[in-house]
């Protein structure tokens, strides 16, 4: 088996607001597959559908068409109990590491949390999260204190603790870094990394930043309202981009060279007038 | 998030704020309004149940000579109409008044806790219904429900206050359903949900334990109205005779008013004192919970502590040429809230800007970058202490009236916010919150302010100045509302714009776009400005200048190209380290042989 997601012209529609208001389309149709122990990058901005897709593949979205097969078997439409039979299987890391922790409950009884589901014994479940808190790299005391005791990049470990306390095999990583610092960042993508090498754990790496996500995918997806525009291999895209989004979008991140930002923005400017720039134009 | 997080590698070892797990009791027991109150009503329950031994008559023992007896030894509070002793039937009367209160709580409770909860979680149909009912119970006025239900049940005093307790419940449903709402999309419920924790689960462990608190308030609030409610029904005549209650002893106090004013006086002191003993008791629950203290405000009386100059790594000016527009020198800003801990956020800063430059100022979370900004146009929250000087334009700005300081902002010194959503008034159309502004400081009329105001939103690029003009916030998208904020700022001509991270909550391409206009206006006003960014790219694409922020201090700082090309601190060369290059991608998965279904 060499796929481990298979998603098949997925469609996500919302109930419209108001009476008889159309239903709003976030995702039309969208084709992707993930194999195991791969990267896969999605990239688009905000309303593209990226982190829709997620949520769909996490059965927080509700899916009207198309299937999401995941080790060979429909996920897109499981009744909530089938679903959380999944939960050991497919896991997630949120964008925002300060509402993505309880407030009010210490470490170590979020790191328990998932355990709970399997009635895993307690003693157990305290040696398992000392074993979480060390893969990322934490303190194993760390275990008592409460989230607002700790950093952005710290938090987000803690939340990289809680997905992989299940040991699952795929992970929905949602903008995880995009709330981080500079420096804090290269760490945090640095530990996805180490994660995946050891583990052989997949990410479906969800990212407005092409940066981010060239550095970390071996295979990239671009998404533009709620379709996806180009996909293929990480270093073809991010490098050579086909699509004019993303052409677009490569040359609207800036360069941290100033020589080469005046470059890159007079590529831009040229861009932006041609035919081609001007029909992704915001 | 600008106060000062924990670096990444500082991690103490001292064990969980003991404050955090300190019990509502607890905590309670520390507020003299609390205790005071809690006082009150443990007297009263404790003398309730105790009623049998501590009153020396039976409550309904009936005594002819006694009618209306004044105070004696025989009856310290003297004897009602019927010859019965006040104070026994006030002991009595307890029972009765607390446990019917009781039943309006615990009715009320249930009801409006476990509907608030499934339709707030779950929503759908049960949502619509629920919320229908209450506001249908709302509606209805209580009394007139009540006189309607005793006229159908008869005169039962547990009927009425289980009555009543189906009519408050929209309290706790309302209270229960907004908490829940409000915690039912956060990612943590998400992360449960996704973790595999069953609905009644993540109900227990993450909903209630937000509920729980405001719900023991409201609770309070509620046997509070129930006393005075139950009170009220006796004294019109409506409950039941035969037992002892303090409305019912208000009632015959006030049919005696003349003969014995003093029988008004016991019943109404005990309700009164009841009813707010169990409000102050829920105002102060409230005040523990939310921590809704004194506002810290600056302790002056303490020195300033002196903060040591540190070298900072300077590389050679570029430009002396162009007049200096801003001169910022030891620059401390210092946070002392009395009782709290001193933090100093900005250490020692030493600024220049000259007209016509851009400034870049660079920093991660909690380096005082944002700090050091509004520090200059002195817009610190209250509780900041300030040293050092600000000369703009030759004018210390430290030291002039907060009068000239607001005529210096917004006309000499503007401003373009992070959020610029948050930045503008829901509730008034775009066009009105530039003119307003611009009437102010330039002192036009309408007219030229309407004129102007179109014009600047086709200067930033909005392609229908008209309709943006007319739209209020929400109609317009982020990008669109960061341009309204940037005419709005360059709307009085200023000489140095201060812009704080102002692509930071946009898209990569509409960041494109507005650092492209922040250029162009730049260049063509010949404004000096100063970008807060965390962002290099950023910083490359925009500034002449830039200065290296870290914890509250500059470390390095010169001409773009300068630093960018021989990082010299050490600090600043860790920032460049950890900047993802773009040259490496992973490439495909390796030993992936099976190369099939790799769709165009």
């Amino acid at each position: 088996m060499t796929t481990l997601l298979n998603c098949r012209d997925v469609v996500v529609e919302y109930p419209g607001k108001g009476f008889r208001k159309p239903p709003f389309r976030a995702l039309k149709g969208v084709s992707l597959d993930i194999r195991p122990g791969e990267t896969v990058g999605l990239v688009g901005e905000s309303g593209s559908g990226k982190t829709t897709l997620g949520r769909a593949v996490l059965g927080l979205a509700p899916v009207t068409g198309g299937s999401i097969e995941f080790e060979g078997r429909d996920i897109a439409h499981l009744a909530r109990r089938a679903r959380r039979a999944l939960a050991s299987k497919i896991q997630v890391v949120f964008q925002d590491p300060y509402t993505s922790l309880n407030p009010s409950l210490t470490i170590e009884r979020i790191l328990t949390e998932p355990l709970t589901v399997r009635n895993v014994g307690s003693a157990e479940a305290r040696k398992r999260v000392k074993d979480l808190l060390d893969q990322v790299r934490l303190p194993t005391d760390a275990g008592t204190r409460l989230p607002r005791e700790f950093s952005g990049g710290q938090r987000q470990r803690i939340a990289i603790a809680r997905a992989l306390a299940l040991d699952p095999v795929l992970i929905v990583c949602d903008e995880p870094v995009s709330a981080l610092d500079l420096s804090t960042q290269a760490r945090v993508l640095d530990l996805f990394r180490e994660i995946q090498d050891r583990t052989g754990v997949a990410y479906l790496f969800i990212s407005h930043d092409l940066t981010v996500v060239r550095h970390l995918s071996h295979r990239v997806a671009v998404m533009y309202q709620g379709e996806i525009v180009e996909w293929g291999d990480g270093d073809q895209v991010t490098a050579h981009p086909q699509h004019p989004y993303t052409k677009r979008l490569f040359l609207a991140a800036p360069v941290p060279d100033p020589v080469r930002q005046a470059e890159r923005r007079a590529a831009r400017k040229a861009f932006a007038k041609s035919d081609a720039g001007a029909a992704v134009a915001g | 998030m600008n106060t000062a997080t924990i670096p990444e590698a500082e991690i103490s070892t001292a064990p969980a704020e003991a404050g955090a797990q300190l019990s509502l009791f607890r905590r309670l027991l520390r507020n003299p309004v609390a205790v005071v109150s809690m006082a009150w009503l443990a007297l009263l329950i404790l003398t309730s149940i105790f009623s049998p031994l501590l009153a020396p008559h039976d409550p309904n023992l009936a005594s002819l000579q006694d009618v209306l007896a004044n105070p004696s030894a025989a009856h310290p509070l003297g004897a009602d109409s019927a010859g019965r002793d006040v104070l026994s039937r006030l002991l009595f009367a307890g029972r009765y008044s607390i446990a019917g209160a009781l039943l309006t709580v615990v009715v009320s409770l249930v009801i409006g806790v476990v509907s608030g909860l499934v339709a707030g979680y779950f929503g759908g149909w049960f949502d619509t219904i629920a919320s229908w009912t209450s506001g249908l119970l709302m509606a209805l006025p209580g009394i007139v429900a009540l006189l309607a239900a005793r006229a159908v049940i008869g005169p039962s005093m547990w009927w009425a206050m289980a009555i009543f307790g189906v009519l408050i419940s929209p309290a706790f449903f309302r209270l229960v359903y907004a908490s829940v709402a409000a915690v039912r999309d956060e990612l943590y419920v998400d992360a449960a949900r996704v973790a595999g924790l069953s609905d009644t689960r993540i109900i227990a462990r993450h909903i209630l334990t937000v509920v729980r608190a405001p719900v023991i308030i409201q609770a309070a609030m509620v046997a509070g109205i129930a006393i005075a409610i139950q009170a009220g029904l006796e004294f019109l005549g409506l409950g039941d005779t035969t037992k002892p209650t303090w409305g019912e002893m208000l009632n015959d106090g006030f049919a005696n008013i003349y003969s014995s004013p003093m029988l008004m006086l016991w019943p109404s002191l005990v309700i009164g004192v009841t009813s707010i003993a169990l409000t102050l008791l829920g105002n102060a629950m409230r005040d523990v919970l939310e921590r809704s203290g004194s506002a810290s405000r600056s302790n002056s009386k303490t020195p300033m502590p002196t903060v040591s100059a540190e070298p900072v790594v300077t590389h050679g000016d570029a430009d002396r040429s162009a007049e200096e527009l801003l001169s910022v020198e030891h620059l401390t800003v210092l946070y002392d809230p009395p009782g709290g801990r001193q933090v100093i956020v900005v250490k020692d800063v030493a600024l220049n800007v000259r007209r016509g430059e851009v400034h870049g100022l660079i920093g991660e979370s909690g380096s005082g970058k944002t700090q050091t900004a509004w520090a200059i146009m002195r817009l610190l929250p209250e509780g900041a202490r300030t040293t050092g000087t600000i000369t703009f334009e030759g004018q210390d700005l430290s030291t002039v009236s907060p009068r000239q300081m607001q005529r210096v902002r917004g006309r000499k010194i503007a401003y373009v916010p992070q959020e610029p959503m948050s930045n503008l008034d829901a509730s008034f159309t775009i066009g009105h919150q530039l003119v307003e502004p611009m009437r102010l400081c330039l002192g036009i009329s309408r007219q030229e302010a309407r004129r102007r105001a179109l014009d600047l939103l086709a200067r930033v690029g909005i392609p229908n100045p008209e309709l943006t003009f007319r739209a209020y916030p929400h109609e317009v998208s982020g990008g669109m509302a960061q341009r309204v904020l940037i005419a709005g700022a360059i709307s009085c001509d200023p000489d140095l714009l201060i812009a704080d991270e102002p692509t930071t909550a946009l898209d990569v391409t509409v960041q494109a776009e507005v650092l492209e206009l922040l250029r162009d206006l730049q260049k063509e006003l010949n404004m000096g400005m100063i970008l807060v960014t965390h962002n290099f790219g950023v910083v490359a694409d925009l500034c002449d200048t830039v200065s290296v922020m870290r914890l509250g201090r500059i470390v390095e700082t010169g001409p773009v190209m300068d630093i960018f090309a021989n990082p010299t601190h050490e600090y600043t060369r860790s920032l460049f380290d950890a900047i993802l290059d773009e040259e490496t991608s992973r490439g495909p998965l390796e030993n992936d042989t099976t190369d099939e279904g790799v769709p165009a």
